[in-house]
Order: structure tokens, then sequence, then C-alpha cells
């Protein structure tokens, strides 16, 4: 009986060490991770993309309702196709890149939490900050867990990824960007989705 | 003068439509940069870099047909000579 008890509490302890929180750092060497935005305009919807990402996400995947992070996109790294509308959208009239250098969105909570083995979908509640202001938003991300395939994408290293997607909109007016003005040129909502992956050496 | 005018519109005009004809016929904006897309296969992400490549769009033909325009009204400026 006791040695059944001894057995079982090690058991426990293991299981407990290797539920230790991880710190994934979504600082892509490889230039893939992205966030996509749109809005739609009279002749062709305006589309473009950043790639200026970093930040960290704290994951258990014992416990994904515990995930914490934030989120950086550099603003200056928000690109649509044409250079004229490229330097419109970096202007104080519009981002204000100069003034305002990033984009930060960071959980507070998590709710509708549902894990299928690796896959994490739930409804994540945070800070979300453009153009100086902030407001909270809770939008629907999907985290997928990937054990030791760090080695996969950067040789020599191992370690785990996490990947981190979320769709969601918001209206331009609500951070400050042209609040009222032009919205029978550029709308006022602003599609977003987030494609990102962190690494965590071990 | 008011032929070689006349000639130079029609060129402008038609030149601008095969040029927007051969580079895919965009019916949006004027675009200096498109997207390269790549799938990341360990994460299944895709991937977007920006590559520098000029797509003219109907605000180039709009132009076009602007300046061509221009040139036609000018042309009315000249008598034709007397044969």
């Amino acid at each position: 009986m006791k040695a059944k008890f001894t057995i079982l509490t090690l058991i426990a302890l293991t299981g407990a060490a290797f539920a230790a929180p991880q710190t994934f750092d979504f600082k892509d060497p490889k230039g893939v991770n992205n966030a996509v935005f749109k809005l739609d305009a009279p002749l062709e919807a305006v589309n473009g993309s950043a790639n200026g990402i970093s930040g960290t996400v704290t994951f258990d995947p014992e416990n994904p309702a515990a995930v914490k992070g934030k989120i950086i996109v550099t603003s200056d790294s928000l690109t649509v196709p044409n250079s004229m509308m490229n330097t419109h959208l970096h202007s104080d009239k519009w981002l204000d890149t100069a003034k305002f250098p990033e984009i930060t969105f960071e959980s507070k909570e998590l709710k509708n939490v549902k894990t299928t083995g690796e896959v994490t979908t739930a409804d994540v509640t945070g800070t979300f900050t453009l153009k100086g202001v902030s407001k909270e938003l809770t939008v629907p991300a999907k985290f997928t867990y990937l054990k030791d395939k760090l080695g996969q994408r950067v040789p020599n290293q191992k370690g785990d990824l996490l990947v981190v997607r979320a769709s969601f909109s918001l209206k331009r007016s609500d951070f400050n960007i042209m609040p009222g003005q032009m919205e029978d040129k550029v709308s006022d909502t602003i599609e977003l989705t987030l494609s990102i992956a962190g690494a965590s050496p071990k | 003068m008011k032929r070689i005018l006349r000639i130079i519109a029609l060129i402008l005009i038609v030149g601008a439509l095969a040029v927007w004809a051969a580079t895919g016929a965009n019916r949006g904006w004027t675009k200096n940069k498109v997207q390269i897309k790549t799938v990341d296969e360990v994460t299944g992400l895709e991937g977007i870099q920006w590559q520098d490549k000029f797509v003219p769009g109907v605000d180039l033909l709009a132009a076009s047909t602007l300046g061509a325009g221009v040139l036609v009204g000018i042309s009315f400026l000249f008598r034709t000579k007397p044969k």
C-alpha cells in the first residue's frame, strides 16, 4: 500500500514537472509571421500585411486556459501594394507610425477553452492598442502546440513551437484613425488575420 | 501639327491599353509591389513577402485617356491648311 502510494506520488510529481508553462518567442527569423489587414473600398479593397511581429506568450500544454502573453506589431511594417497609399497609411493622418511605432495585443483571460489533441480554441480577451488608443477586445483564437518541432524549422535547435491564428475585425474610428472621414472611400471596418508561430527552445 | 497631335494621342491610348492588357488587365489601382506567398511546411503558415513590380491599373488608363483628350483638344487650335 505504502509502495503504491509512493509510486503514484512520484508519477504525479513527474507529470507536474513536464506540465510547466513554456515561454514562446514570436520574433520569427524566417519572416513567416504576419498580420493581414483588409479594408473595403469602392474600386478595390485595400489589402496589406505586416511582418514586423514580436512578443512572447506563456503556454502550458497541460493547462491551455492559463495562456498569457503580448504580441507586438511594428506599425511601419504595414505594407500596401501602392507606394503613395503606403506613405499615406504611415502618415500622421492615418497610423502616424513615427509617433506610435507599435500595435499591441496583451491577453488578460481566456473563455470557452476547448482542447482537442494539440489544438486549443478559445476566446481571448485582452487590451488592443493602436495609434495610442487602448481598448478591450475579445478575439477568437486557435493555438496549435507542436512539441519537438522547432528542430525542423531551425537546424540544430531543440524545442517546441506554438502556432497562433486569430481573425477579428475592429473599427478604425474607435482608434482615432480618421474618425468619420472618407468612409465612402475607405471602410471604417478593418478585418485582421494573425498567423504567427512562436518558438520555445530547450 | 494637328495630325501629329492626334496621332500621338492615339498612340498614347493604344499604348496604355496594350501595356495594361499585357500586364494582367488589373481592374484595380496601379500597384508597384506584389505579394509573394510561401507556405511554411512545419507550421502550415502562409508567409507573405513583398516584391517590387509595376502593375498598371485603371487609374493609369484614365490618365492616358485624359492626356490623349488634352492633345486632341489642343489639335483643334491648329487650322487645317487649305489645299
